[in-house]
């Protein structure tokens, strides 16, 4: 077997595990709920018989292995429960199932993160490798202070910045991103433009200052000096020798990114009062609704995991040592 | 008389190896540090000054209430009145005590717990190391935000679970780095001898490790704080942080946010939510800055690695 193929195998199956017991802490949040939640759930007026039946149906009178197994198969098969709101204490369900309120909320998140991701990417690159390239220039430092300053800010400062310039003083960009299913496509974009470019600058921060700190790494290792020292040409030694080696950090560093922009969404869409899974899990939280605060927090862990062994996957193919094995 | 003709061989060598004492090192250092953690050195020390003395500068209560909601910027309130007519300024200086010395609390948690833990894996290894290794490794794969929120949802928003939750989530990242610096020391000839010596585990850590690896330690946790203060004033703003009325920076945000759509006609009103915010920025950034000079002084590379 090609080794690559063993090395990439290994990392999907550690990825596997991980999900695994990410998923076993988020199951077992449930457990930790102070045993009187029931109460708190339906209402003081619930009677014996309508808490009994709350139980039932989650499971509670089950030992915890075989409710863990059912929510994983139940989850597996795209049903994520019912949500702990608009139940009442006279057992009247007017509930509605984790999945129909997260759908339409996580294409909203998805086209908000990939609008952000379609700018932010290039820039960052961009910005990151002529920053190590011209190292210690004016360019350099002045692209360097600006950026750790917008890392030292909280999202929600640059985002009223923005609002506070692009929509009340000069422009009149939206500063609420009201969106839904029927909103066209470039009113939709419109309305974005203020979030989106909030994500923007926090993580072209991170992911130019991540691409200089990688590549200036690079740049110094010894088969780098050697090529310079053959005397060829500044760009072979950067197309030839560095790029090669390069595709691992980048791919890591815009993994990390993309993870990151996943999380930073959630204080971007309460600003913005944007209709996004983010918005939806603070509100879930202030309710204290379990089954929908377990749902967001799955499916934001798995796209963090995810991103990561995708990441370490391109920088194991794209490895040249690896490629050529002796 | 006989003590002033004698020869000291002790006080000779003794003269001779008076050394620059730790303060005059550090002022050395100081003097020659970069214009930015110059600034950072200052803002970090009107920070500390307003949040150890807020109660004397305050010229209001905390949580004292006045009869304009939304007042303008005037003599009596300098920044004007909340949505329920709390003086925004006195809540300011409040809000520097609340927000910092539960960051810093947070902060030294976090590295009693990750810093405690790493040194422990490094020097026992084995099957410990491995367990918490491994442990680290499945905390880390969850966003920590996501993850103090789910926690947060469990044990409800009091200042007390916010430490501790976000001190344990934060603690992963001190482990790695503490096990990691930690590990190159371990096998160092002295850390062998001290084991052979039969010293205790507490001692070899206090002793022999911790003084060799404080210089990365010490950034981290500059930048740790920093990211903290970032957390908890994110969780504050969520409204899942700092409850009210314990003063606190995030929290003020939210609560006069909607004060920046009267931007036209009156920029101060639209100035009230922007200036915690700024409070929290000023600070990181300052952090940041003198971070960036002790990183680059201790670790003699002139790169960020």
């Amino acid at each position: 077997m090609h080794p690559i193929l063993g090395t990439v195998l290994q990392r999907i199956l550690l990825g596997v595990v991980t999900l695994f017991f990410v998923s076993l802490i988020i199951f077992s949040a449930i457990e930790f709920l102070p045993g009187d939640f029931t109460q708190a759930v339906l209402g003081q007026a619930a009677t014996e018989e309508t808490v009994a039946a709350f139980r039932k149906e989650l499971g509670l009178d089950q030992p915890a292995p075989v409710r863990y197994m059912e929510w994983i198969q139940a989850v597996m098969s795209g049903d994520l429960g019912t949500s702990f709101s608009g139940r009442n204490a006279s057992g009247i369900d007017r509930s509605r199932s984790v999945v129909d309120l997260i759908e339409p909320r996580l294409w909203n998140t998805l086209f908000l993160a990939a609008m952000a991701a379609i700018v932010a990417v290039p820039l960052a690159l961009f910005l990151g490798i002529t920053a190590a390239l011209y190292r210690n220039s004016v360019y350099d430092r002045v692209v360097n202070a600006s950026t750790l300053t917008t890392i030292s800010f909280p999202e929600f400062f640059v985002a009223y910045i923005l609002i506070l310039f692009m929509s009340q003083l000069w422009f009149d960009f939206p500063a609420i991103a009201s969106v839904n299913a029927e909103t066209p496509f470039w009113e939709r974009v419109y309305k974005c433009i203020l979030p989106a470019l909030t994500m923007t600058l926090v993580i072209v921060a991170h992911m130019m200052r991540m691409t200089r700190a990688a590549i200036i790494n690079l740049l110094a290792s010894p088969y780098i000096e050697m090529a310079r020292l053959k005397g060829i040409s500044k760009s072979q030694v950067i197309l030839r020798h560095a790029l090669p080696n390069a595709w691992a950090p980048i791919a890591t560093v815009i993994a990390f990114n993309l993870a990151y922009l996943v999380v930073g969404v959630v204080v971007v869409e309460v600003v913005f009062v944007y209709p996004g899974i983010g918005q939806l899990m603070v509100n879930s939280v202030t309710t204290r609704d379990i089954p929908v605060v377990q749902a967001c927090a799955l499916i934001f862990a798995a796209t963090y995991i995810i991103l990561n062994l995708i990441a370490d996957i391109i920088g194991i193919v794209t490895n040249p040592r690896l490629l050529h094995p002796r | 008389m006989s003590q002033s003709n004698a020869y000291s061989a002790t006080a000779e060598v003794g003269q001779l190896r008076e050394r620059r004492s730790r303060w005059e090192t550090i002022k050395l250092e100081l003097r020659k540090a970069p214009i930015s953690a110059w600034f950072g050195f200052i803002v970090i020390g009107c920070y500390l000054f307003v949040a150890l003395f807020s109660p004397l500068l305050a010229p209001h209560g905390e949580a004292e209430i006045f009869k304009t909601p939304f007042a303008p910027w005037d003599a009596k309130h300098i920044l004007g009145t909340d949505q329920i007519g709390r003086d925004v300024f006195s809540r300011l200086i409040y809000g520097a005590t609340n927000t910092i010395g539960i960051a810093l609390a947070t902060t030294l948690l976090s590295f009693l717990i990750g810093g405690g833990l790493g040194l422990a894996a490094a020097i026992t290894g084995g099957w410990l190391d491995q367990l918490l290794s491994r442990f680290v490794d499945v905390l880390m794969a969850i966003p920590s935000l996501i993850f103090a929120l789910m926690l947060l949802t469990i044990f409800g928003s009091s200042i007390f679970s916010l430490i501790c939750i976000i001190a344990v989530l934060d603690s992963t990242r001190v482990f790695r780095l503490t096990r990691s610096v930690a590990i190159n020391v371990t096998v160092m000839d002295y850390v062998e001898a001290a084991k052979l010596r039969g010293e205790k585990l507490g001692w070899i850590m206090r002793r022999e490790i911790l003084p060799n690896i404080m210089p990365p330690l010490i950034a981290e946790f500059g930048l740790r704080f920093s990211f903290v203060f970032l957390t908890i004033a994110a969780l504050s703003f969520l409204g899942l942080g700092i409850q009210p009325p314990t003063a606190d920076w995030g929290s003020m945000v939210r609560d006069n946010a909607s004060m920046i759509q009267f931007a036209k006609y009156d920029i101060t009103a639209a100035m009230t939510p922007m200036i915690p915010a700024a409070a929290i920025a000023l600070l990181t950034v300052a952090v940041n800055f003198v971070v960036d000079w002790f990183l680059h002084k201790t670790s003699g590379l002139n790169d960020e690695h």
